[in-house]
């Protein structure tokens, strides 16, 4: 049995609107809708199982940090660091995010309708045979999927005027583990000094495909029209970029 | 071209012929391959320039055939170019590489600890015999209230300040962050067995906490660093304590370098840029955990600490971890290790100072780490403001570190800083937690009998207290940061 609640959280401290949150968790609510949002952090921060929260108004920073399951949409445009460390669970942004989405998260989903500010996808990384993934509507900053160590982050620049770069500059610096895939070619001078440019295979298609069904789907876009562009598949050179550093 | 290494071997192997009965034991054992078997004259050959003087094979050796010796061939003197920086330029020149090295700073600078004294009681006041008088270790890691108010309720009293989260432990030594990854999972079991059997408590450091050791989570620390090894929201509800890991003494400023690279050397550069930055994770793991955990900040010792110290406070952690410049590693790149950051005697002196002008110091707890060598070190500690002390190498020694510096390599032979299953058997968990627990106890023993001979029947009471404390050897602007006056001069 579903049970609804819906909280105002016009003038509330994140603190107290948390407590909201929590207590009615506690009460067995299950599906949690959030009126006037306005830059409150940390909500769904740390919170497990099985919960649906709406959020219409701008979240701010953490939202989803640390979470465990819970399924988050936003109505909106929402802040910096957007499922921080996040475990597992859904986050969909009808909207614009900034800086540090996906900051080390390590299972789930993000789906972002509009751009990404800078360093998404940072120290993503799979764990546990989760694998976190990130779908971008739009564009993004520079240091994209920076220091990534696993996960798939897929990029489709669906709002680009033509010739906008579909990422800013050092795309994938660092980066370690895991795929990005970019809906465009992107030049050589974008990326970092740690990534490389991979054909498109079998496999690839298959794991764009699935993804992209759920961000149309999620939007109300139609996917064999995004699918019908050329992607680009980048890749780690190796796992041990700094190799040569040392001496032992 | 092939290039002959120039480099001369730091240690000499001497066997004993007369004893050796060729078991080949140091050669399971050595991690360094430098003892190998000629099966053509039925003996052991020495393969002195791969031995790192770590004494595995030496202690092994049924026979006692085996002496290790620093290598006695002397360069011609001279005062600036030692062998060390010879031996560094070579090996730089061969590889091109920077020099990395296991364990903390051993460049010979002043060691603050040894220029302090303390006091003691005589005809003026009396002094406490332990064996009689209760002695209280007892501490408590955490924010503590501005002041405490009870109310009388049915006439008994009650508290009536609500607390922060506090987490209790027997005596003020804990265990540093040291990870299962840098260490073997043998090693970190064993600290966190003697942490619950003491009653104190062991540290996860960056590496995450190993499932098997959740059990111990009462007695965890559990570190988030910036690459969030092994962090989800069971592992930040499941530590005792929440440490946010912004630096460490021995390389202070850069990331996380685990033996053999085996996760990505450098990558974990801190993504903190400010305090705001740090306030917003502080709250982020507090919203995490319900605010029922002290949220400890970790940092290295360097050279404004008081007023980064400070901003941490302000910033809303319970706890301040302060890293000296001689705190060890798994691996640093040395040139770091060797030359960035402070000597924590002078690091926590300026601290607590600053934090006490500031009227913030009970606001957090103060641990301290970086070569606390043994009980003096910690009474020393606490008197110059001190809450309690981290152990990292001190402990290691304890189950059998010999110090030779080769943590980064991964083939550690006493089976600590390896994860080897040949060797990290070395390394049996009842035996070390035993060896932990005594070493423990020695100094908490040492500490409260230091303290009967004060004056003093707890900790508390010592804490801060730096009119316990004289120097010796010291000049004025270093007894002014310590906050001491030298022997000799009274009240
Ligand atoms: S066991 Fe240690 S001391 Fe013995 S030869 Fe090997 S490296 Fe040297
Ligand atoms: S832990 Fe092992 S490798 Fe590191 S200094 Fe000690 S004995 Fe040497």
């Amino acid at each position: 049995m579903n049970k609804s609640i819906t909280i105002d959280a016009h003038g509330l401290p994140f603190v107290k609107l948390n407590r909201e949150i929590k207590r009615a968790i506690a009460e067995g609510v299950t599906h949690i809708s959030l009126l006037n949002v306005n830059g409150q952090r940390y909500i769904g921060d740390g919170l497990r199982g099985k919960l649906r929260i709406t959020i219409n108004g701008i979240p701010g920073n953490d939202l989803a940090a640390f979470m465990n399951g819970p399924e988050i949409v936003v109505y909106g445009n929402a802040q910096d660091c957007i499922a921080n460390t996040m475990k597992k669970g859904r986050i969909i942004i009808h909207g614009n995010v900034g800086d540090l989405l996906g900051y080390a998260m390590r299972g789930g989903e993000v789906f972002v309708k509009g751009n990404v500010g800078y360093r998404a996808g940072i120290h993503m990384k799979a764990c546990d045979k989760q694998i976190p993934v990130i779908v971008v509507g739009g564009t993004a900053a520079d240091f994209f999927g920076e220091y990534m160590a696993g996960g798939i982050i897929i990029l489709l620049g669906l709002n680009r005027q033509h010739n906008e770069p579909i990422a800013g500059d050092y795309t994938g610096t660092g980066m370690h583990g895991g795929i990005i895939y970019l809906r465009a070619e992107v030049p050589k001078e974008h990326l970092g000094k740690e990534v490389q440019i991979m054909k498109i295979e079998q496999q690839d298609k298959a794991i764009l495909k699935k993804y992209i069904k759920k961000f149309a789907q999620e939007f109300g876009f139609d996917p064999d029209k995004i699918l019908e562009a050329e992607f680009t598949k980048l890749l780690p050179m190796g796992k041990r970029p700094y190799g040569q550093k040392y001496a032992y | 071209m092939l290039m002959k290494s120039m480099l001369i071997s730091e240690f000499i192997i001497e066997r004993n012929l007369d004893r050796c009965i060729v078991c080949r034991a140091c050669e399971r054992q050595c991690g360094f391959d430098a003892h190998q078997y000629d099966p053509e004259d039925d003996v052991m050959v020495s393969i002195d320039e791969n031995c790192v003087g770590c004494q595995r094979c030496s202690y092994i050796c049924p026979t006692n055939a085996i002496t290790i010796r620093r290598n006695p061939t002397e360069f011609q003197p001279h005062a600036q170019w030692d062998a060390n920086t010879i031996h560094n330029i070579m090996k730089q020149a061969e590889t091109g590489g920077m020099l990395l090295a296991g364990m903390g700073n051993d460049r010979p600078y002043p060691i603050y600890w040894d220029h302090l004294l303390l006091n003691a009681s005589q005809v003026t006041n009396p002094s406490i015999d332990p064996l009689r008088e209760p002695m209280e270790l007892r501490t408590y890691l955490g924010r503590k209230p501005d002041r405490v108010e009870i109310e009388e309720t049915d006439g008994k009293p009650r508290l009536k300040t609500k607390l922060y989260p506090l987490v209790e432990i027997e005596t003020p030594i804990l265990f540093a962050a040291m990870s299962y990854g840098a260490l073997s999972y043998n090693v970190c079991r064993s600290l966190a067995q003697a942490a619950q059997e003491f009653g104190t408590l062991f540290n996860t450091g960056e590496g995450g906490l190993h499932e098997k050791l959740y059990q111990y989570g009462d007695h965890a620390i559990v570190q988030v660093a910036s690459g969030r090894f092994g962090v989800d929201e069971e592992y930040l509800n499941t530590g005792a304590i929440i440490e946010i890991k912004i630096g460490q003494g021995a390389k202070p400023g850069i990331g996380g370098h685990l033996p053999g690279e085996k996760v990505l050397a450098d990558i974990a550069r801190t993504h903190i840029y400010s305090i705001e930055d740090l306030r917003q994770l502080i709250f982020a793991l507090k919203e995490a955990t319900d605010y029922r955990k002290p949220i400890s900040v970790k940092i290295a010792a360097v050279h404004n600490v008081a007023s980064i110290a400070s901003g941490i406070v302000h910033a809303g952690a319970d706890i301040v971890a302060i890293d000296g410049f001689r705190g060890a590693t798994g691996a640093a790149p040395v040139v770091i290790r060797n030359n960035v950051g402070l000597p924590i005697e002078l690091a926590l002196a300026a601290v607590d100072q600053r934090l006490r002008d500031e009227g913030v110091r009970n606001n957090v707890s103060l641990i301290v780490s970086g070569s606390i060598r043994n009980s003096a070190d910690v009474i020393k500690a606490i008197a110059l403001g001190a809450d309690a002390v981290y152990i990292g190498t001190a402990a290691l020694i304890a189950i059998g570190c010999h110090l030779c510096q080769k943590c980064h390599t991964g083939k550690c032979s006493w089976g600590i800083a390896t994860q080897d299953p040949y060797k990290t058997r070395r390394v049996n968990p009842e035996i070390a937690t035993r060896r932990l627990v005594n070493l423990l106890q020695a100094w908490s023993r040492e500490i409260t009998d230091t303290l009967g001979g004060m004056g003093i029947n707890s900790i508390e009471s010592l804490k801060g207290n730096r009119l316990h404390l004289r120097g010796v050897g010291l000049n004025q602007v270093e007894l002014d940061i310590l906050g001491v006056k030298h022997a000799g001069e009274s009240l």
